[in-house]
């Protein structure tokens, strides 16, 4: 075990990355995925000769964008985000897969089943299918290592981004890893001969659609290779189980009691010719996958290809259930192995909901405070429409001070939305870092249009939910900015949310939350954890 | 040999940190391990677990089944019973009985008493020791002492005192020495 190290599934990609010669990481904080640039800085910090560019981006479509840019000119780059990130960043990612790469692009996504700190559990498997590109699912930390560097070398030798798709259990587990020894230089510059690639005007994409529909013939035969794509038929075993992602070790825990025959799958496209092997071998067939039915909803096909009669066993018949991340003990119980659950000591009603809750002395409180105040008694004409970030947590009591929370950027265009429409106080509040992220375009709509609602951007000069990481612009920078959007200065307001300011705060906000045009209050203190 | 161990406590409490630190020593001497853990929202004061495995042999869930850990080390003793049904029926509950009050808390005595019904268990006045030491940070590693007195693994008592050299050494020496005290204490 000498060499060993303990390593987060994210620590071991930003080291592959790294080994491989990456120049540059483009990326959004979101858990679990923050700790791949993390660690990348931290590396740089260390070891300035590396010269890697891994600051932060504005947003995931601008930080996808940025790395189709590094891969044009030949570079290797890593593009991060969490799994609703890839939303944000669809168009720029649906189109790479058009152009295709010149220098190893890789796209790690980060998917979050059961929801431990993300909105939704959307499986970014479901992406790399429909924009047609090679995806790698490891499930540890050593697979994390071994898959980033083969994917840099796969997407230059198959000209598309390859992603990689992690989920929270494998991006924050620590398992053990070994280093290559065989560390990549950077790539120098090396610039197209041919534009048309690049340029995807409908005479150029046309042919370039086509072109995309013949890799996949290359990405299957591949997929049909893949040595970890293990196909392991058991003589006389009638279950057969097609298993991807972390279910695999899931699966390999209850091996011992199942008489069982399988196929792996951590390539996307799935290996169709060992899966059918399987589908000849079997009477029934059984698929755990972590995440929606991906696999499961092509066996169909496959099985239909075989020409066999074959009952699946999976997510959509309820053998698993469709929600939730798998546990082993879910696994066991959809193949009616005993579980432990006579022995399980039940919970005490003793134990209280302990929800995550805003800090002591937190400068978002305040805020809310002074908003409650304001809005008390127009409960019948009022919504306060909020965002992705700590100050979610105003939800919660004692504060209950917003009515909504959708997505990054969207408390400004619902509040914009909702004040146009008549409703007396429309507030958007959001943080510094949102607001950069994509409230922007929505305000300079509404101050455009001269629409009145109020947004109140949290500044607290970080990015606070994710650990703290610091937003693009510089203090100096961003009232300015705001400026510049036309809207009236008179409206733009400054406030310092502590309690001694409480009364003042409440009268700024009172009086923007009556003015019928657009205003703007930014209320700066900065995070108590920094 | 293969045991599964639970930390868990409240945000801030420094769980995810010394769940780290066993898993470095754990590895150092040989073995087999898996960690995984939760962060995003559990930072801001939520309740906080890590999930160990350490095995002779290769390990290949990172999550522990239900019922079948073999120790819940606790910061925090409400969130110590909030895990037991991970815990084996022979299974071990080390926790601190220091309460971490952010929330509407249950009465203090009634929850020491849960954990004393519990056939194994170790319920350790942390804050005491802390005092005895003057380091009131260290009662992660106490109950880390107390841990690794019942794993009896070859070697990781001394593994873990390198590496809280380590973790510990940019905070002085004197940090150092409190915490080598607090986890000979907690061997105890």
């Amino acid at each position: 075990m000498k060499n060993t190290q303990m390593l987060l599934g994210d620590e071991a990609i930003a080291l592959a990355a790294i080994h491989s010669g990456m120049s540059a990481a483009y990326s959004y904080p979101g858990t679990p995925s923050t700790e791949i640039v993390e660690t990348i800085q931290r590396e740089v910090k260390n070891d300035p000769d590396l010269d890697v560019i891994c600051a932060w981006s504005i947003n995931e479509k601008v930080a996808m964008e940025e790395g189709c840019g590094a891969s044009m000119i030949g570079k290797r780059a890593l593009i991060i985000m969490k799994h609703v990130g890839l939303n944000v960043a669809a168009d720029p990612f649906m189109n790479m897969a058009m152009t295709g790469t010149s220098g190893g692009l890789v796209i790690c996504v980060a998917d979050d089943p059961s929801m431990h700190s993300s909105q939704n559990e959307q499986d970014s498997r479901f992406f790399s299918e429909f924009a047609k590109i090679l995806c790698l699912e490891p499930v540890d930390s050593q697979e994390c290592y071994d898959m980033t560097m083969q994917a840099f070398e796969l997407s230059e030798q198959f000209k598309t981004p390859v992603m990689i798709r992690l989920t929270t259990r494998v991006a924050h587990s620590r398992t053990g890893v070994i280093l290559s020894e065989n560390k990549q230089d950077k790539k120098s510059i090396s610039l197209p001969t041919d534009f048309k690639n690049w340029t995807l005007l409908p005479c150029n994409a046309r042919p370039q659609y086509v072109a995309l529909l013949e890799k996949q013939k290359d990405l299957q035969v591949y997929a049909n290779t893949y040595e970890l794509n293990e196909i392991n038929i058991v003589p006389g075993a009638q279950k057969g189980v097609v298993v991807g992602g972390l279910a695999y070790p899931y699966f390999k825990e209850c091996l011992s009691e199942l008489k069982a025959s399988h196929v792996r799958v951590c390539t996307y496209p799935i290996p169709d010719e060992k899966i059918k092997k399987l589908i000849n071998a079997v009477d029934e067939l059984y698929v755990i996958e972590e995440g929606y039915p991906l696999i499961e909803n092509q066996l169909y096909r496959l099985i239909h290809e075989t020409g066999k009669t074959l009952t699946i066993h999976g997510r959509n018949d309820g053998t698993f259930p469709m929600a939730g991340e798998l546990t082993p003990d879910v696994v066991r119980k959809g193949f009616g192995l005993t579980i432990n659950e006579e022995g399980v000591y039940p919970l005490s009603s003793l134990v209280k909901g302990r929800p995550p809750q805003l800090c002591k002395g937190c400068p978002h409180a305040d805020t809310y405070n002074a908003l409650n105040d304001v809005l008390k008694g127009h409960e019948q004409e009022r919504l306060v429409f909020s965002d992705i970030g700590c100050y979610t947590l105003g939800a919660y009591p004692p504060y209950e001070a917003i009515h909504s929370c959708v997505c990054m950027g969207a408390s400004v265009s619902m509040a914009k939305a909702a004040g146009e429409n008549g409703l007396k106080y429309s507030v958007a509040v959001l943080g510094d870092s949102t607001f950069e992220h994509s409230g922007i375009t929505p305000l300079l709509e509404g101050v455009s249009k001269k629409v009145p609602f109020t947004v109140i951007i949290l500044d607290n000069a970080r990015i606070a939910m994710t650990g703290g990481q610091e937003r693009i612009m510089s203090e100096e920078q961003f009232i300015p900015f705001i400026l510049g959007t036309g809207i009236d200065e008179k409206h733009v307001r400054l406030i310092k949310p502590i309690p001694k300011n409480h009364e003042e705060n409440v009268q700024v906000i009172k009086e923007e939350c009556e003015y019928p045009g657009p205003s703007v209050i930014v209320a700066r203190r900065v995070c108590i954890q920094k | 040999m293969n045991k599964d161990i639970i930390f868990c406590g409240v945000g801030g409490q420094g769980v995810l940190s010394v769940a780290s630190l066993f898993i470095n020593a754990a590895n150092d001497v040989g073995l087999h391990v898996k960690q995984t853990e939760i962060h995003g929202m559990a930072q801001r004061g939520g309740a906080v677990t890590s999930q160990v495995r350490v095995s002779d042999d290769p390990i290949h869930s990172p999550i522990i089944a239900l019922g079948t850990a073999d120790f819940i080390v606790a910061s925090e003793p409400m969130e110590a019973l909030r895990q037991v049904s991970f815990l084996a029926k022979e299974g071990c509950i080390i926790s601190s009985m220091t309460p971490m009050k952010n929330i509407e808390y249950p009465d203090i005595e009634e929850v020491h008493g849960q954990i004393k019904d519990f056939k194994n268990n170790k319920l350790i006045d942390t804050a005491k020791i802390c005092e005895e030491i003057s380091n009131l940070r260290a009662a992660n590693i106490i109950l880390l002492g107390s841990l690794v007195a019942e794993l009896n693994i070859e070697g990781l008592s001394d593994a873990i005192q390198t590496r809280i050299k380590i973790a510990f050494a940019k905070k002085g020496e004197k940090i150092v020495e409190s915490n080598l005290l607090g986890f000979a204490k907690g061997l105890e």
